[in-house]
């Protein structure tokens, strides 16, 4: 079963092309990791999948139901009930985090699964603390974001989207705004994770992480996908010019 | 007349003093937020509309407000204010006031937000309601409360004001001693006075920041 799948994405801003007739398929347990340099739209990719950008033109559907329509070039978004509930099937995991900072640890992993989708209270807790613990982070629970490390903070917001019970975990960056330190910290989560058969989108510059745990890559530039497929071929021994230019410093 | 007479004298009118304050925060704070959101409206008349009311309210004294409020009926269809609409007169044109600049400072709150706490909300299935009143609102006031702080000591001190109106408060009680006795005594009494309740009301805003304080 595919739980994403997106056809000729097409996206704009002020007349600058930024995507251009990409698709993408990501079926049940497979791990996808986006590469490129800055600029080549991975994330604003990743934006549009997960409704944060609308796109121009081309289809997006999760589970087989569609989100965005294509209708003669031009993309047509589903009503607000069915975006709503497109948005039920996946989880972001931002570059700076954005946890809520009034909240606690805690209360940031529990707020949307009471609020937003009304499930039970203690199983809610029981779920927040089974991932906290999951996470390395079972006696910060009564923190705030501020007296938390970045690669804390961090593991508290892929707990966040994960206690939302996402079909599909998109990653923009995640290790970005951390110290390498930090980022092993993250990488190892996610490790972990795609052990357990999360399906995930990951847009990343960590190259050996992205060969190592992905099922499957893509490099973008300029707002195409220019080459994908097996990790280890596409990063070991890249066949397409600017593949190998970008991956020159890696390899 | 002695001092201690002066002082009992205007205390009488500190309950006055207290309800203009009062009542004019209990309406202008909420007001101020609905201009705000106004002012930010993606519809283009209502923002021009907000802008425009905030620029009169900004831009002209209190004091012309007040007598505007209080005697503008007369002039429009020929209603004289009451007595006891004395205060009224006072409130709307107080609250209509403060309202515009805790707009203003609301709209900087709202947009000194980080647009990630927007989008972690809409994606964890946020609507933006409840994104507003849980994740941002909570925020801002935080951020806001310095600046609301010194709009609300302004606000202790514009009381006064409410002498052009002849409403006898604190001030204007003073001020009608200060007549009759041909003493300067009561102005300095007003100052202690004002001075008094600007401490307690610093006292207490930073209380709130403090209890705010236990995240960043």
């Amino acid at each position: 079963m595919n739980i994403l799948e997106i056809k000729h994405c097409r996206k704009s801003f002020d007349g600058v092309q930024v995507l251009s007739d990409i698709s993408l398929t990501v079926s049940e347990g497979q791990v996808v990791s986006i590469i490129g340099p800055s600029g080549s739209g991975k994330s604003t990719l990743l934006r549009c999948a997960t409704l944060l950008e609308t796109m121009d033109g081309g289809s997006l559907a999760y589970l087989g139901k569609f989100a965005v329509r294509d209708e003669g070039g031009k993309s047509v978004y589903a009503s607000h009930a069915e975006l709503k509930q497109a948005r039920a099937c996946f989880g972001l995991v931002f570059q700076n985090f954005n946890l809520f900072p009034h909240y606690t640890v805690l209360k940031n992993i529990t707020a949307a699964p009471l609020l937003i989708q009304k499930r039970e209270k203690a199983e809610v807790l029981q779920t927040a603390r089974d991932l906290l613990s999951k996470m390395g982070l079972a006696d910060r629970e009564d923190a705030y974001p501020y007296q938390l490390s970045g690669g804390q903070q961090q593991r508290v917001s892929i707990a966040r989207a994960l206690a939302m019970r996402p079909k599909i975990l998109f990653f923009d960056e995640p290790t970005s705004a951390l110290d390498p330190e930090l980022t092993g910290e993250i990488l190892k989560v996610i490790r972990a994770l795609a052990a357990e058969h999360m399906t995930m989108v990951i847009v990343t510059h960590e190259m050996a992480f992205a060969r190592d745990v992905s099922d499957h890559v893509i490099f973008m530039d300029g707002g195409v996908i220019v080459e994908q497929g097996n990790p280890k071929d596409i990063i070991n021994n890249p066949s397409h010019e600017r593949t190998i230019q970008f991956l020159s410093r890696f390899n | 007349m002695t001092l201690t007479g002066m002082i009992l004298k205007m205390s009488e009118g500190l309950g006055r003093t207290c309800a203009i304050f009062f009542l004019t925060l209990l309406f202008s704070l909420p007001l101020g937020l609905v201009v705000a959101l106004l002012r930010m409206s993606k519809n283009r008349v209502v923002q021009a509309v907000t802008k425009v009311y905030i620029s009169i309210l900004r831009g002209t004294p209190l004091m012309l407000q007040l007598i505007a409020v209080a005697y503008g009926p007369f002039y429009l269809f020929g209603y004289t204010l009451l007595v006891k609409q004395k205060l009224l007169a006072i409130i709307i044109a107080f609250a209509l006031n403060y309202a515009a600049y805790f707009a203003e400072i609301y709209r900087g709150g709202i947009e000194s937000m980080p647009v990630g706490q927007y989008e972690a909300a809409h994606v964890l299935g946020y609507s933006k309601g409840q994104t507003f009143m849980r994740i941002i609102l909570p925020q801002v006031v935080k951020r806001i409360l310095p600046s609301v702080t010194n709009e609300v000591i302004t606000l202790v001190k514009d009381t006064s004001m409410a002498f052009t109106l002849a409403y006898m408060e604190m001030f204007s009680i003073g001020k009608q001693i200060a007549n009759s006795q041909s003493s300067f005594m009561p102005f300095v009494i007003a100052g202690g006075f004002y001075y008094l309740m600007n401490s307690v009301v610093a006292f207490a805003m930073s209380r709130c920041e403090k209890a705010l304080g236990y995240y960043r």
